[in-house]
């Protein structure tokens, strides 16, 4: 049995700790977070272990790992404080609000040979999995582009009193929505060398963006867009899609299905065709030992608990992984606060700003 | 042309009074399909006006299903001011509500935060903000007032109306059964019963698991709702431990998504979820008489006492 303790009782915190609760190789030990009120009726009612105070928690309640669920904001320092402990964390996305701390602690983990694990839950939803196995298998041949997009009803009005509507504590529809289209982009493309082209827009919050759109650059001329937006009523709830084409095809992944347009020139997976296939995820998923929001939100649990248990750090989403995609965030509000290229306007004296390429080239001419 | 035997004069009815063998359920009406996102976003079209809706409630009923397991999604009260008003044409229509509707308190969580989200629902303010005051040293009978007001929020729309079971939803069950809650199975099934005499009724992913904090609770013979079906979509901790709780556990089995989203062909479907023992009620969802009377007759055609 691994010992977990559990800090920030949100609402994804809570989820966890049901999962965590559940699971047969788990023993939740202990759980933490800044609300008496909240920590009264858990005492009171499930007789669980309550801690108020993070590091308290830490010296005392004798854990194996920790799992951080609390504002994203907090990630950093708490991650830090566990590794340095020796624990292996499982923590909430985004890692952190800053790329530098999140290669600093997959460094430190990788160097303790400690399990790290973020949640991005989708990389375990069964039809992102499969799109991902396509690709290994050079199903649709060379990949050229990606298109991740993710809507919801989320903001619908000027309001919010939350840590998620504060961007400097990792609120706001970048860190919370487009994260997660972000990372798969990453999962099926890599590591982007640039981004462009980006807009974090409000629609309705009065301190964080309700939107983001951006180009990512990969290698060899490979690109990949995002399209998010969280104030979307049209949505029931968050709807993630993804399409990716390549030079013998075409994928297109939701969470309900996998639909795969093959060409006479593609090399055919087992039990795949020519022309259109469709994969459900009532075929693809597998089952769980407790389920509670999606299959995903167990499995990501599980591989976590697994990893720990058998000592591996090449797990999915480990702090490396979850860095890349801190990166490409990182980019991406660079690049909206740069701005768009515009042209001079009639009457204006400074001359535009010019991009590199042409400088190369007024360079060269002269 | 036959006519399907009528299923409330068989067997498995009668040890179970009150439970409706078969009930009309709601996920189609609201743009939930689990195979695919654009069925869903195509049945939220034709069912946009609460009049396609309520015409699919009519051919039911023709069809003689008139127990409509529903969520307390907001479009849900326009059908019971539909009812409440011609209360001769709908004397036999039942609801069976299944509470809360979940995403609209997941969205107020991630606005106004756990607590906000509480204070949004509740009537009354004054209470949660006494227990927040309260801290740590906070008395079972606030939390036990707050659930049976956050109840009474969601019953609102139902007044006047006939609601024989009321269900907690499996998002809520499933998040108590995690944490351990088990209070809370009790105080929901006491309010229920008490206060709206009615049988209270629990919606899972985890019937195995359920059931056992179900007997610890203190909840005797509960309706518990979980999906059953050929090949165990869902049904957390295994189709076999499913099997055999519905041999040999003391409950009443309402069996929901028995067509795993479409992936098992009909008549195949029903055959087997009929041949289960202690499967009380079958609830499904249709768009059209056609489908509706397809399923009644494989049910009369399968259900043995």
């Amino acid at each position: 049995m691994i010992r977990v303790g559990a800090v920030g009782l949100g609402k994804m915190g809570l989820s966890h700790q049901a999962l965590l609760n559940m699971h047969p190789g788990v023993e939740l030990a202990a759980v933490c977070d800044s609300s008496g009120y909240v920590l009264g009726v858990l005492k009171k009612h499930t007789g669980m272990a309550t801690y108020g105070d993070y590091e308290e928690m830490l010296a005392e309640a004798d854990l194996d790992a920790v799992l951080i669920a609390t504002p994203s904001r907090f990630h950093a320092e708490m991650v830090r404080s566990a590794l340095e402990r020796g624990l292996h964390v499982f923590c909430e996305k985004p890692l952190t609000l800053d790329p530098e701390d999140s290669e600093r602690l997959a460094e430190t983990a990788s160097q303790r040979g400690l399990v790290t694990q973020v949640g991005y839950h989708n990389r375990f939803i069964a039809t992102f999995a499969e799109l991902k196995a396509l690709l290994e298998a050079g199903a649709i041949g060379e990949v050229t582009h990606a298109f991740g997009e993710a809507y919801g009803p989320v903001v619908l009005k000027a309001k919010g009193k939350t840590w998620r509507s504060q961007s400097g504590e990792g609120g706001g529809c970048l860190y919370d929505y487009a994260a997660h289209v972000i990372n798969l982009i990453n999962w099926y493309m890599g590591e982007p060398t640039g981004v462009g082209g980006t807009a974090l827009p409000r629609v309705f919050s009065r301190e964080t963006d309700d939107g983001a759109f951006s180009t990512l650059y990969f290698p060899a001329g490979k690109t990949g867009q995002i399209s998010v937006n969280w104030s979307d009523e049209s949505q029931r709830k968050m709807t993630t899609r993804i399409n990716v084409w390549g030079t013998a095809g075409r994928i297109y992944a939701d969470r309900q299905e996998c639909q795969v347009y093959l060409r006479d020139t593609a090399s055919i997976p087992a039990g795949y065709e020519e022309g259109w296939n469709v994969r459900y995820t009532t075929e693809l998923t597998d089952p769980v030992w407790f389920y509670l929001r999606g299959e995903e939100y167990s499995a990501q649990i599980d591989a976590f608990v697994r990893q720990v248990e058998a000592g591996r750090e090449d797990g999915v989403n480990g702090f490396a992984s979850a860095a890349v995609t801190d990166r490409a965030i990182a980019m991406m509000i660079g690049d909206a606060e740069r701005g768009p290229s515009t042209l001079a306007v009639a009457g204006d004296e400074s001359p535009p700003p010019l991009t590199r390429r042409k400088r190369q080239r007024w360079r060269r001419a002269a | 042309m036959s006519t399907a035997p009528d299923l409330r004069e068989r067997g498995p009815l009668q040890s179970a009074p009150g439970l409706e063998p078969l009930l009309f359920g709601d996920n189609q009406f609201f743009g939930i399909n689990h195979m695919s996102e654009e069925k869903a976003r195509a049945q939220a079209l034709r069912f946009q006006d609460i009049g396609a809706v309520i015409d699919v409630l009519d051919a039911a009923r023709e069809e003689g299903l008139s127990t409509f397991m529903c969520t307390t999604h907001d479009r849900i009260a326009l059908i019971c001011d539909h009812m409440r008003a011609q209360p001769e044409r709908y004397r036999d229509f039942a609801f069976y509500p299944c509470m809360p509707y979940a995403h609209k308190y997941a969205n107020a969580v991630t606005e106004d935060g756990m607590l906000g989200a509480v204070k949004r629902f509740l009537p009354d303010e004054g209470l949660l903000n006494a227990a927040i005051r309260g801290g740590s040293s906070l008395a079972t009978k606030d939390i036990e007032g707050m659930i049976t007001l956050l109840v009474d929020a969601e019953m609102k729309m139902f007044q006047g109306l006939q609601t024989p079971v009321i269900f907690l939803q499996n998002l809520v069950v499933d998040l108590m059964l995690g944490m351990g809650f088990k209070d809370a199975f009790r105080i929901f099934a006491e309010h229920v019963r008490e206060r709206y005499d009615a049988e209270p009724g629990f919606i899972t992913m985890n019937l195995p698991a359920l059931l056992d904090v179900l007997e610890q609770a203190g909840v005797e013979n509960p309706i518990v709702c979980s999906n059953i079906n050929k090949i165990g979509f869902r049904m957390c901790g295994g189709l076999e431990s499913y099997r055999a709780a519905l041999r040999e556990r003391q409950f009443r089995a309402v069996a929901m998504s028995v067509f795993a989203s479409g992936a098992i062909p009909p008549a195949e479907a029903i055959e087997w979820v009929c041949a289960q023992p202690n499967v009380k009620s079958i609830v499904f969802g249709a768009s059209s008489r056609a489908n509706i009377r397809n399923t009644r007759e494989l049910v009369a055609e399968h259900w043995q006492p």
